[in-house]
Parts: structure tokens; C-alpha cells; sequence
């Protein structure tokens, strides 16, 4: 049992989860022919059958109770304010395999050249009274049913009183910004606090603006969208709800990362070898000392992003996306690239610091500007 | 005659009284077209349309998540003008008050309803927009409704954001003090933040840590009394009142785009 805890704390560590699952994510959401091919070979798709769900929940079910009975993660988990975590996996994960099933049968009954499953004769309509109305009814009574039972059995969370003197460690913002919290070790607040945050809303926001295709209106399909659906399931599931379950369960003290069956030392010490690019570039590869001009110091890294964010889509527009520019037009496809490259620059700055220790692209500490 | 009349079930004649069809006008909806008038009659029902396609009213289909939402709302609302009976925002009671809320008043599992809904409903409303996003419903002529539901989602987490300080304990004031301590970087108008120091006349720096974002957010230098207040005034009466206008705007907006989503 030792050997899989011990095993299971060194798959949770956000180098090898996040990995696997973004590794994975294209197999399970396939966007293009290549995917597909492999999700089909490798039986991929049958985490959306009955039997693949109910796996699945198996494996989540025995991770929470093996956890329950390991006096570390036992701590984590039946933390007050964690229990809406544990139902957010559950009610994310079953209403994500139960719309993806759907989705499968549609896009089978579409292939058959059938209407979708939701399809109905339009004269053919029901009464609101009564057919909606107690369903409405008997949804509310058990939710408040249910509700009732769950504030009767579990204390709202209260701890000591406020103390301004006395900083608890690790301090962390309310559940649901715990993505944003996990972003700030990659970035800084006002990148993660503000930007991003920002970028978040109205990049949702402009989704149907930017997603031309016609196709799977009003009922579930996944065939018909699947580059939109890879996009948005990676920016949901991986970078919003997976950093959430991270900053939760595995963030101890000081920000530190920690295995679900790890004791929560505080004082474990975690070397800071994080060198900014400036440094990399004009001391370890000009054999240099940084330059004095700010703007000279950091050239390399704006160089860097206005290339990444600015240039490159200019180019791609020009080459490999010429297609996809001409069908959206400047503005559309400004709009695009500029979301979409934001949101991927998270798992691009994720993986440089992990890969090369890298601090900052750009780091002028001296106007708040790091990047 | 009279013996005719003394058969109609007590319901029946409460049926016919001017009483009762002076309040709802369309009777005992018993055949088709008095149920439909009981919908469009209805304040309150008539959010919805008289008729729907079958597929609108299989929870397969929508999961419920979007109703469970507001009802939530409703729960939050109610349950959260019962708390404010008993609380007092302030330093010195918010805390004793919480915890007179669950010694001293009867049937105490007000501030459990609220906490707990307060969570599930920032589900529920994640729950929902997953829902729109797989059933395409976001697509046009839906595009601007979807905006007004990614704000009101805001708004949510917001809201139970503004909530989570006025316990007044230590997970209320430095979950707080995390998430508001992002506001000192806010470029140009929080004192931590990228061009904060150009705006400046001469070498008098205009936004600094007394006058910066998030001293308008916390009404201090950190989170203290007056934070508390704010936070108290926010989350009962400022941010409530800003969703209620975009919830009412996006239930419109349902109707006015056509109704619920389906193929065509």
C-alpha cells in the first residue's frame, strides 16, 4: 500500500500530472483525423461508455477513501471548505462523461444521416403547465432536500477569530480562485491576478464570436466541433478545474508542492535556482554583465513575447493558417490568436520554469513589469 | 337545483369564488387552453413560453443547472435576509455574532444553508455554462446572452467572494488578504502594478499604497473594519442588486433569442 501512496504522491506532482494530462488530453479530445484515429485504436472513447464511467468513478470513489483513511490526506480532505471540491469532481466529471456519451450517440445517429437525439417534430410541443412545471418542482424540493441534509450533517467552516498578527501557512484565496492562486507561481499578480483574470472573461465572453462553426447547435456533438471543443475542454478542465484540485489538495505550506499522502512539513526546503532570461542570455551565454539600460537588459524578452503574441500570428497567417485567416477575416482572427495564445502561454511558461528554471522573460522589477 | 350544486367538492367552489378569480383570472387550468393561460397569466411563469419542444423539459438535456442557479439565488436571498437579522458587520461582533447564530437561534443551520449554497451555486452556474458550451447553445443568435451569462458567473464567484470575509475568522480575513492582495498590481491604478509610477506630477507619485485599487477595495491599508463594512455592503446589497439586473436580462434574452436551444 506504502509503494502505491508513495507512487501516486510522485503522479500528482504538477510536473508529471499536468503533463500526462496535457499529453493525454488530445487522445481523449481529439481535434483532428490523426487523434481520432488513435482514440478509436486505443479505445480511448470508451471513457464515455457505461463501463468506462463506471471505472471512473470506481477509481476516483477508491482514491477518496483510501485517502480518507491515511491520516495526511485525511487532514486535506475533510477540511470544511474542501468538501465542495470533493463534489465539484464528482458533479464536473459525471455531467463531463454524461454530455461527451450523448455527444457520442449523436455524432453515430449523424453519421446514420439521422436527426440528433434532441430532435423533435416542432408541432409536436408539450404544455409548460403541467410538463415543465413539476419537473421544476420536484428538482427544487430535492436539491433543497439535499441541501438541508448536507447543512444538518456538516458544519459551516469556522475557524478561530481574525487575527491580523498571525498569518496562517499556507494562506489560500477561496476555492474557486484557486487556479488563479497556482498561476501566480508561474506569473506575477499582475499577470495572474489581473490580466489573465480579465483575459479569462472576455476571452469567454468573445467564444461565440470567434467560433464560426454553424454546426451542433442545440443538441450534443462532439464530431462536428472538435477543434472547439479541445480548446475549450483544455482551458477548462486542465488549466482552471485541474490547477484548482492542485492548489488544493497539493499546496502546503509556503506554497510547497505536497503528494495527497505527504505530511505537510513546513519546513520543507525547496531550492529557488529560478534565473531570469536577461541572465541566461548576456551572463551565461554573452559571458556579459547585464546591461544597465533597462530596455537593452530585457530586449531579448520583449523580442520574445511581441514575437510570440505579435508576430507570430502575423507569419502563421501568412503560411500554415492562411486558410483559417482568409475564412475569419483580421479581426476574428486578431481576436483568436490573441485569446488563444495568452491561454497557452500558461502551460508554456509552466513547462520553461520547469524545464529550465526560467523566472522571467521579461523581468524589470524596477516598474513592476515581469513577464 | 340546490342538490346539484352541494356535489362540487369544496376545491371546486374555492375554484369559482371572486375571490379566487380575482388572483388568478384563467380558473383551474383543466383543459389546454387554460393551462397555457396559466403560464402567460402568471408573473412568475410566464419567464417561460406557453409550449416548449419535448427535449426542452428532459433533464438529460439540460441538466437543470441554469433553474438550480437562481433557485439557488432564492435560497441565498432568503436565507441570507435571515442572517442579517442577527449580524452585525462590524470587528467587534461579526464573529460572536456567527457563532450566536448557531448556538442561540433556533433551527441554527441558516448560516448552513447559506455557506453551503453559496458553494453549490458557484457549481451549479459552472455546471450550467459546461452545459451550454456542449449543447452549442452558445452559438448565434445566443452569442450576446452567453456574454451576459460569463458576467453573471463573475458576478457569482464574486458574490461569494464579498461573503467569505464577513465570518471574521482567520480563513474569512486571509483568504481575503490573498485574493485582494492581486489588486496592488493592477496595472496603472494599483501602487505595485506596471506605469503605476508614471502616473505622476512631478516626483508626487498620484497612486500609492493610500490611494490605490485596492484601497478602494478594502477601504485601508489592509484588511480591517472598514473592509469589513464594505465587503458587508457589496455582498448584501451592490452585487445582488448588479445581478439581479443581468439575471433579468439574461432570462429575457432566452425568450427574446428564440427560446431554448435545440436542433433544428
Amino acid at each position: 500500500m506504502s509503494y502505491i501512496k508513495s507512487f501516486i504522491d510522485f503522479l500528482s506532482a504538477p510536473t508529471i500530472s499536468f503533463t500526462l494530462l496535457t499529453v493525454a488530453f488530445p487522445f481523449i479530445f481529439p481535434p483532428s483525423d490523426y487523434f481520432e484515429k488513435k482514440n478509436r485504436q486505443w479505445g480511448v472513447y470508451k471513457l464515455w461508455t457505461n463501463a468506462g464511467g463506471f471505472w471512473v468513478f470506481v477509481l476516483i470513489t477508491l482514491f477518496f477513501i483510501v485517502g480518507y483513511f491515511d491520516p495526511h490526506f485525511n487532514l486535506t480532505m475533510t477540511k470544511p471548505d474542501n468538501i465542495p471540491i470533493i463534489l465539484m469532481i464528482y458533479s464536473m466529471y459525471f455531467l463531463t462523461w454524461l454530455g461527451m456519451k450523448k455527444a457520442y450517440a449523436n455524432d453515430e445517429r449523424l453519421d446514420r444521416g439521422e436527426k440528433p437525439e434532441e430532435w423533435n417534430d416542432p408541432d409536436d410541443k408539450v404544455l409548460v403547465w403541467p410538463d415543465l412545471v413539476y419537473i421544476e418542482l420536484i428538482a427544487l424540493i430535492l436539491f433543497m432536500v439535499a441541501l438541508i441534509v448536507w447543512s444538518i450533517l456538516i458544519p459551516a467552516p469556522l475557524e478561530e477569530p481574525a487575527n491580523p498578527a498571525a498569518t496562517p501557512n499556507p494562506s489560500k484565496a477561496p476555492w474557486y480562485f484557486l487556479g488563479l492562486q497556482e498561476m501566480l507561481v508561474y506569473f506575477d499578480p499582475w499577470l495572474a491576478g489581473i490580466v489573465f483574470p480579465m483575459f479569462i472573461i472576455f476571452g469567454m465572453m468573445a467564444i461565440p464570436y470567434m467560433d464560426v462553426n454553424k454546426k451542433g447547435e442545440g443538441y450534443y456533438s462532439f464530431k462536428e466541433r472538435r477543434v472547439g471543443y479541445f480548446i475549450f475542454m483544455y482551458g477548462w478542465l486542465v488549466l482552471w478545474v485541474f490547477l484548482i484540485i492542485i492548489g488544493t489538495f497539493f499546496r502546503g505550506p509556503n506554497w510547497n508542492f505536497f503528494g495527497p499522502f505527504e505530511w505537510w512539513d513546513p519546513h520543507k526546503v525547496v531550492p529557488l535556482t529560478n534565473v531570469n532570461l536577461s541572465e541566461y542570455v548576456w551572463v551565461k551565454l554573452l559571458n556579459k554583465g547585464l546591461p544597465v539600460n533597462i530596455i537593452a537588459r530585457e530586449s531579448v524578452g520583449f523580442v520574445a513575447v511581441i514575437g510570440y503574441l505579435f508576430i507570430m500570428p502575423i507569419l502563421l497567417a501568412k503560411t500554415k493558417l492562411k486558410h483559417l485567416y482568409d475564412h475569419y477575416g483580421p479581426v476574428r482572427y486578431a481576436t483568436l490568436m490573441l485569446f488563444g495564445l495568452t491561454m497557452f502561454a500558461l502551460p508554456i511558461k509552466m513547462y520553461l520554469r520547469w524545464m529550465f528554471n526560467l523566472k522571467y522573460i521579461v523581468a524589470i522589477p524596477e516598474w513592476f513589469f515581469n513577464i | 337545483m340546490a342538490k346539484e350544486e352541494k356535489k362540487e367538492t369544496l376545491l371546486q367552489r374555492l375554484g369559482e369564488s371572486q375571490v379566487w378569480k380575482s388572483i388568478i383570472r384563467s380558473g383551474v387550468p383543466r383543459n389546454r387552453r387554460q393551462r397555457m393561460y396559466a403560464v402567460l397569466g402568471n408573473v412568475f411563469l410566464h419567464l417561460h413560453p406557453a409550449r416548449l419542444p419535448k427535449h426542452a423539459v428532459k433533464i438529460g438535456y439540460t441538466w437543470c443547472m441554469g433553474g438550480l442557479s437562481f433557485f439557488l439565488f432564492v435560497v441565498l436571498t432568503i436565507t441570507g435576509i435571515l442572517l442579517m437579522f442577527y449580524y452585525r458587520p462590524t470587528v467587534e461582533y461579526a464573529y460572536t455574532d456567527i457563532i450566536d447564530l448557531t448556538e442561540q437561534v433556533p433551527l441554527g443551520i441558516m448560516r448552513e444553508l447559506h455557506r453551503w449554497g453559496a458553494h453549490a451555486m458557484v457549481l451549479t452556474v459552472w455546471l450550467h455554462m459546461l452545459r451550454v458550451f456542449m449543447t452549442g447553445s452558445y452559438k448565434p443568435p445566443r452569442e450576446f446572452n452567453w456574454g451576459v451569462g460569463v458576467l453573471l458567473m463573475t458576478l457569482t464567484m464574486f458574490l461569494s467572494f464579498t461573503g467569505y470575509l464577513l465570518p471574521w475568522d482567520q480563513l474569512a480575513i486571509w483568504a481575503v488578504t490573498v485574493g485582494t492582495n492581486m489588486a496592488r498590481a493592477h496595472p496603472f491604478i494599483g501602487h505595485e502594478g506596471p506605469g503605476a509610477s508614471l502616473l505622476a506630477i512631478g516626483d508626487i507619485n498620484l497612486v500609492h499604497m493610500g490611494s490605490d485599487v485596492r484601497f478602494a477595495l478594502l477601504g485601508g491599508r489592509f484588511v480591517g473594519e472598514a473592509t469589513l463594512l464594505r465587503f458587508y455592503v457589496l455582498h448584501c446589497i451592490a452585487v445582488p442588486f448588479i445581478a439581479m439586473i443581468f439575471m433579468a436580462v439574461h432570462f429575457w434574452r432566452i425568450r427574446k433569442d428564440g427560446g431554448i436551444s435545440g436542433p433544428l
